[in-house]
């Protein structure tokens, strides 16, 4: 490992599973209710979230030293917005359907807490590349939890994956659902990915006693 | 050498391994109760949580024995109806018949046995991991929600949403006595949302109607709550109402039984009066309000609302399965509020919720399962307020002494 030093290779993989925004840190919930019911929106959310993140923690890194600190929070926005109006702009341009799709949600990357929160706790007090890696860690680990909840979501709720139907088709009644299976409506529906997300920190926790808080 | 010596020897062999709460388990179950007090005792009395388990059990078994009747007789009623017979229904003529409990049992039992053996063995395997003795909770749960389903609900969805509402509604809050929802509920929540196709309209409530569909033997089964959230008339009368000869969940049908159930467990004090007598004014008033706005003629005739809101109130009491909830379900001490002034305002919002949503939602046609896991969510916040009221009025009281 020449290219990262022991330091630089946490930062990548830390956030991936002791660290992970979402099962640790409870950030970023609100997108990983809502755009997991289909395993290819949660791909695509969390490719764009890792491009927005990793690139906005570069620009503000670069920038630390010349935001003055009562207006930073004004200029992280702005950067921000631009990357995520770039990120909207392409999708409508090559995936339109798939934009429909996440609708609304790509424009609220801007509010996911994941990205103001490393802007702030590390961007700012971090030089670009180490801030660069930092974003792809963080989104990277922000992605994993998004792409098994949407994995489970789309699989058990719709019976696809990627829109294929692995389990048979529910109308012509093949596979699976020759013997009698069925869909499970729940799955689809944001609460369920809320329990997903719980059963994951509950298996997360139980295999690492040292998460476990203290009370 | 008896069954307790021996039961008490396999105990004594496998102390200390790792799946010794399962054979515990079995040595608890028939004789002794769970856990005995270490320290001084404080309350001196008969009833530990295996005994209040096996009163609930009691109440609910006259119910489990007409669902399993009224199972057949629902089934060969509606065989009848297709063929354009009408039935009257009378108790020992064409009721309690033998056909009427084989046809009842083939469908009922095996939907106790799917509930208890999934249920359990989640019980097993928790208390094994974690290394404490199997808990009695889930002895009231397993027979509650068979009566909760429809009839003809296949049995891997039951085993499913059981083990899904064993965990998350019970075993991930630390298990019996501490979960916030009552667990039988969770599992019908489940299932209502997972597989509403299986859960509600007019197919699945009696059985075979389901398999018979399209077919020119095709019989219905619609409860009589979705003929009135459709505006249409009921065939059945008030006997038939409340003595129990309706379509339904298996064993909410008979409010009689649900009564005798209720005084059964209001006497012997499991079931909280104060919850049970709110809950009935809450569902009360509502249903008034409601006739009251049927009767200012505020609604038309033709709105959807119309056919569950001009329904008189003391009818929604005895329909659906607002009389089982309220007994056997918001009773539930765990899950329930705790103070006596909380009680009655948990009561009441159970009754009222539950004839709000049954009128305002007709893709819900019972609103009781989801008024009581709401109100079993705000308990706590219930409780609060009425032990802050408490320590408030007291603290005025204090205030004057020194004054």
């Amino acid at each position: 490992m020449a290219l990262l030093s022991k330091k630089d290779t946490g930062l990548l993989l830390d956030p991936l599973a002791d660290n992970n925004p979402i099962t640790i840190q409870v950030l970023g919930i609100c997108s990983a209710l809502a755009i997991t019911a289909q395993l290819k929106a949660s791909i695509v959310m969390a490719v764009s979230v890792m491009f927005v993140l990793a690139v906005g923690n570069v620009v503000i890194s670069l920038m630390r030293n010349i935001i003055p600190s009562k207006i930073r929070i004004i200029v992280q926005l702005v950067v921000v917005a631009a990357l995520v109006i770039i990120v909207d702009q392409v999708l409508k341009a090559f995936a339109y359907e798939l934009s429909k799709t996440l609708s609304v949600f790509v424009g609220l990357i801007i509010t996911n807490c994941i990205i103001m929160g490393r802007f702030e706790a590390f961007a700012l007090g971090n030089g670009p590349y180490r801030s660069f890696l930092d974003g792809i860690g963080n989104a990277a680990g922000y992605g994993l939890i998004l792409i098994i909840v949407g994995f489970f979501r789309e699989l058990l709720g719709s019976g696809t994956l990627l829109g294929f139907k692995v389990l048979g088709d529910p109308i012509a009644k093949t596979g699976l659902y020759a013997i009698g299976y069925e869909n499970n409506g729940f799955m689809l529906l944001s609460p369920m990915a809320l329990i997903v997300v719980g059963i994951i920190i509950w298996v997360q926790r139980s295999r690492n006693s040292a998460l476990i808080e203290e009370n | 050498m008896g069954l307790k010596e021996k039961l008490h020897g396999i105990k004594e062999d496998f102390k200390g391994k790792k799946m010794a709460p399962a054979f515990n388990a079995l040595h608890t179950f028939l004789y002794t109760p769970n856990e005995t007090t270490h320290n001084g005792s404080h309350i001196r009395a008969v009833d530990d949580l295996k005994r209040t388990m096996n009163t609930v059990i009691m109440a609910l078994v006259p119910v489990l024995i007409w669902g399993i009747f009224n199972a057949g007789y629902q089934h060969y009623a509606a065989v009848d109806a297709a063929n354009g017979i009408i039935r009257e229904a009378s108790l020992f003529g064409n009721f309690f018949t033998w056909d009427n409990f084989t046809m009842g049992a083939i469908t009922v039992l095996p939907l106790v046995i799917v509930s208890y053996l999934v249920g359990l063995g989640v019980e097993f395997v928790f208390a094994v991991i974690k290394g404490h003795e199997v808990e009695e909770g889930y002895l009231v749960t397993g027979m509650l929600v068979p009566l909760i389903v429809p009839v003809d609900i296949p049995l891997w969805m039951l085993a499913v949403a059981v083990v899904f509402g064993v965990v998350i509604g019970k075993e991930v809050f630390g298990g019996t006595g501490m979960n916030i929802l009552n667990p039988a509920l969770t599992i019908r929540a489940f299932l209502f949302f997972a597989y509403p196709t299986w859960m509600s309209g007019d197919k699945v409530w009696v059985h075979g109607a389901n398999a018979v569909v399209g077919t020119p033997d095709a019989i219905s089964g619609e409860t009589i709550l979705g003929a009135y959230a459709q505006n249409s008339s009921v065939v059945y009368d008030f006997a038939d109402k409340f003595f129990g000869f309706i379509p339904g969940s298996v064993g909410e049908t008979s409010t009689f039984l649900i009564i005798l159930g209720g005084l059964f467990l209001m006497f012997t004090k499991i079931a909280s009066w104060r919850i049970i007598f709110s809950a009935i004014v809450g569902a009360a008033v509502m249903g008034l309000i409601f006739n009251g706005v049927v009767d200012q003629g505020w609604i038309a005739e033709g709105s959807k609302f119309y056919g569950l809101m001009s329904t008189p109130f003391w009818e929604h009491l005895i329909i659906g399965g607002i009389a089982f909830g309220i007994v056997y379900m918001a009773t539930d001490p765990v899950s329930g509020a705790q103070t006596n002034k909380g009680k009655y305002w948990y009561g009441f919002l159970i009754g009222f919720l539950s004839i709000m949503i049954r009128v305002f939602n007709p893709a819900y046609p019972e609103g009781v399962f989801l008024a009581i896991l709401l109100m079993n969510v705000f308990a706590p916040t219930i409780d609060h307020y009425v032990v802050q009221a408490n320590v408030k009025k007291r603290m005025k009281r204090l205030k004057l002494k020194t004054a």
